[in-house]
């Protein structure tokens, strides 16, 4: 019966106070997919860390007849120098470090290449010749890519080391501060969307005055008194959470998931499953967010 | 029932107490009528009563228990033992007469079945029999008041405060009222009722308790809105005795056409 009679109260409140209601709806759906956004980035930094991470190499690119660094002075690598360099890779000071590694001649790199950029016409202009041939290491610890650097940047016939993790963490720290600034939008509406829903019990608590004064007098607990002006914010956030979750899930699938993924297919991309993890989180945040700032308005404009 | 001991009431102060060391007992099952000008302490003493404010000092017995010493989670308890009946009838304009009464059972958690049961009973106690579908708008004051005193009783208070409930009514109207207060209370319901109607309280001829400037003036049994013995009664500026006995028709009267 008490069930029945909180239920019929919410809904009075909810259809009195439709345009309030409608627009805290609209804030907390708009803050919580900016939330959303931001956790999108951050699953997807740790997926591509995941995918990359393993497969990342340091690369010693050996000179070719092109290149110009103050290495290649002597013009391109000898046999003799390579062999020196891959010694080197197999003697125990620098072994300790290497996990494995292999030699990919000019043929094999003209060949990854071209399937790298199959769809361009660069492919036609590039001749293996122009390509230069490396040692691909893989790390036992990706960190200690500066005593390979050390190692081997000075020796004769190296044109450059480079490690490949740090093209991957420029990407990152762009992602990351896409996400900063997600989440400093996402305040900035939480912070709106605590204030409108704080109004909008306020106004509903003003409405009913009548009523929850006599429920005050007949002794209705304070339980009965609130919990219906609680659940209508209650239930308005989580209707706003759960449309960021609907967008977060829909950015996933039809973004990332078929625009990106066919521009970029060696990149893995989040699942819209994935996505879908966030919204249990941005459900709670919704409930968090709605439930303390009606209990503090009704602390200070409803007497019980 | 109720008791008072010397209770002090300090609103702000520096003014003079709204209640000043008032030592008051009231038996259960007693009809009590508080009278006194405006500003004598009437509604502080049930707000006192309610636990709407907690006295400055002293001590508010309701049924046993000291109320200022309740935790607030047991104020709700306190008050469904407690009827109250306003002036202004309080009633919720959308709801029927029945839903109006039902209200005070629904929001304690009663069962719908009790509620279908009790509702027309206390409507016929109250003399409003089958008008239980009517919209309060539909009414007269005294058929709006005797709803309100139906939501009061519906959930058997011990105890029923009236704060000026003919207020807004005619004289016979009022009688009406009084009436249906004096079956409530001679079903056992101690009824405390603060009124300026000297009409009403010269008919009843039940306890009268006068308050003055927050003190106890008069506590009489079986008495008259004034006192018999006059002479007990320091003569206040700007209200002569007089004047009180030739107000036979309250505030209000004629609004029952509204």
């Amino acid at each position: 019966m008490r069930l029945a009679f909180i239920l019929g109260e919410i809904a009075s409140g909810l259809r009195r106070n439709l345009s309030m209601v409608v627009s805290v709806i609209l804030v907390t759906f708009v803050s919580l997919t900016f939330v959303g956004a931001a956790g999108i980035l951050q699953l997807q930094i740790n997926q591509m860390k995941g995918y990359w991470y393993d497969r990342v190499q340091v690369a010693i690119f050996l000179c070719g007849p092109g290149s110009s660094s103050a290495g290649c002075a002597s013009g391109p690598v000898t046999p003799d120098q390579q062999k020196a360099i891959q010694a080197l890779l197999d003697s125990p000071a620098v072994s300790q470090y290497i996990s494995d590694y292999h030699y990919e001649s000019q043929a094999e790199a003209y060949q990854h290449f071209k399937e790298q950029f199959a769809n361009s016409p660069i492919v036609d202009s590039v001749t293996p010749d122009q390509l230069p041939s490396s040692f691909r290491i893989n790390l036992k610890d990706p960190q200690k890519y500066q005593i390979i650097s050390e190692t081997f940047s000075s020796r004769p016939g190296v044109e450059t080391v480079i490690d490949q993790r740090q093209l991957l963490e420029k990407l990152f720290s762009v992602m990351n501060g896409a996400s900063v600034v997600a989440i400093v939008i996402a305040a900035v509406m939480i912070v709106c969307a605590i204030l409108l829903i704080g109004t909008t019990i306020r106004l509903s608590a003003f409405s009913r005055r009548r009523e929850t004064g006599i429920m005050r007098l007949v002794g209705a607990s304070k339980l009965v008194i609130q919990l219906p002006f609680v659940l209508e914010g209650v239930i308005a956030a989580v209707i706003g959470a759960v449309l960021a979750s609907a967008t977060v899930w829909a950015v996933a699938k039809f973004f990332l998931g078929d625009v990106l993924a066919q521009q970029y297919p060696d990149t893995a991309f989040i699942s819209p499953g994935q996505a879908l993890m966030l919204s249990p989180l941005l459900v709670g945040l919704g409930v968090v967010l709605a439930g303390t700032s009606s209990m503090l308005t009704l602390r200070r404009y409803l007497k019980v | 029932m109720i008791r008072f001991d010397n209770v002090t009431m300090v609103y702000d102060k520096k003014a003079r107490p709204a209640l000043d060391s008032v030592s008051i007992e009231i038996e259960r099952g007693e009809f009590a009528f508080l009278v006194g000008p405006s500003g004598s302490g009437k509604s502080t003493f049930l707000r006192l009563v309610l636990r709407e404010d907690r006295a400055t000092a002293g001590a508010v017995f309701v049924a046993g228990q000291n109320v200022a010493k309740l935790s607030s989670w047991r104020v709700p308890r306190l008050r469904r033992g407690i009827g109250v009946v306003f002036q202004d009838f309080r009633l919720l304009p959308q709801k029927t007469v029945f839903a109006n009464v039902a209200f005070a059972m629904q929001v304690i958690g009663k069962n719908r079945s009790v509620i279908r049961e009790t509702v027309p009973e206390v409507l016929k106690t109250v003399g409003l029999e089958g008008m239980g579908h009517r919209m309060p708008h539909e009414l007269s004051g005294g058929e709006q008041q005797r709803v309100a005193i139906a939501r009061a009783v519906v959930n058997r208070p011990g105890i029923l405060l009236a704060d000026e409930p003919t207020g807004n009514l005619d004289p016979t109207t009022s009688q009406g009222i009084m009436q249906v207060l004096d079956k409530i209370n001679q079903n056992g319901t101690t009824v405390v009722m603060a009124t300026h109607d000297d009409d009403i309280v010269n008919s009843m001829r039940k306890r009268v308790i006068e308050l003055g400037a927050g003190r106890v003036l008069r506590d009489e049994a079986k008495a008259l809105y004034t006192s018999m013995m006059p002479a007990v009664r320091p003569p206040r500026l700007g209200e002569p005795a007089e004047d009180r006995h030739s107000v036979s028709s309250p505030a209000g009267a004629g609004e029952e056409e509204i």
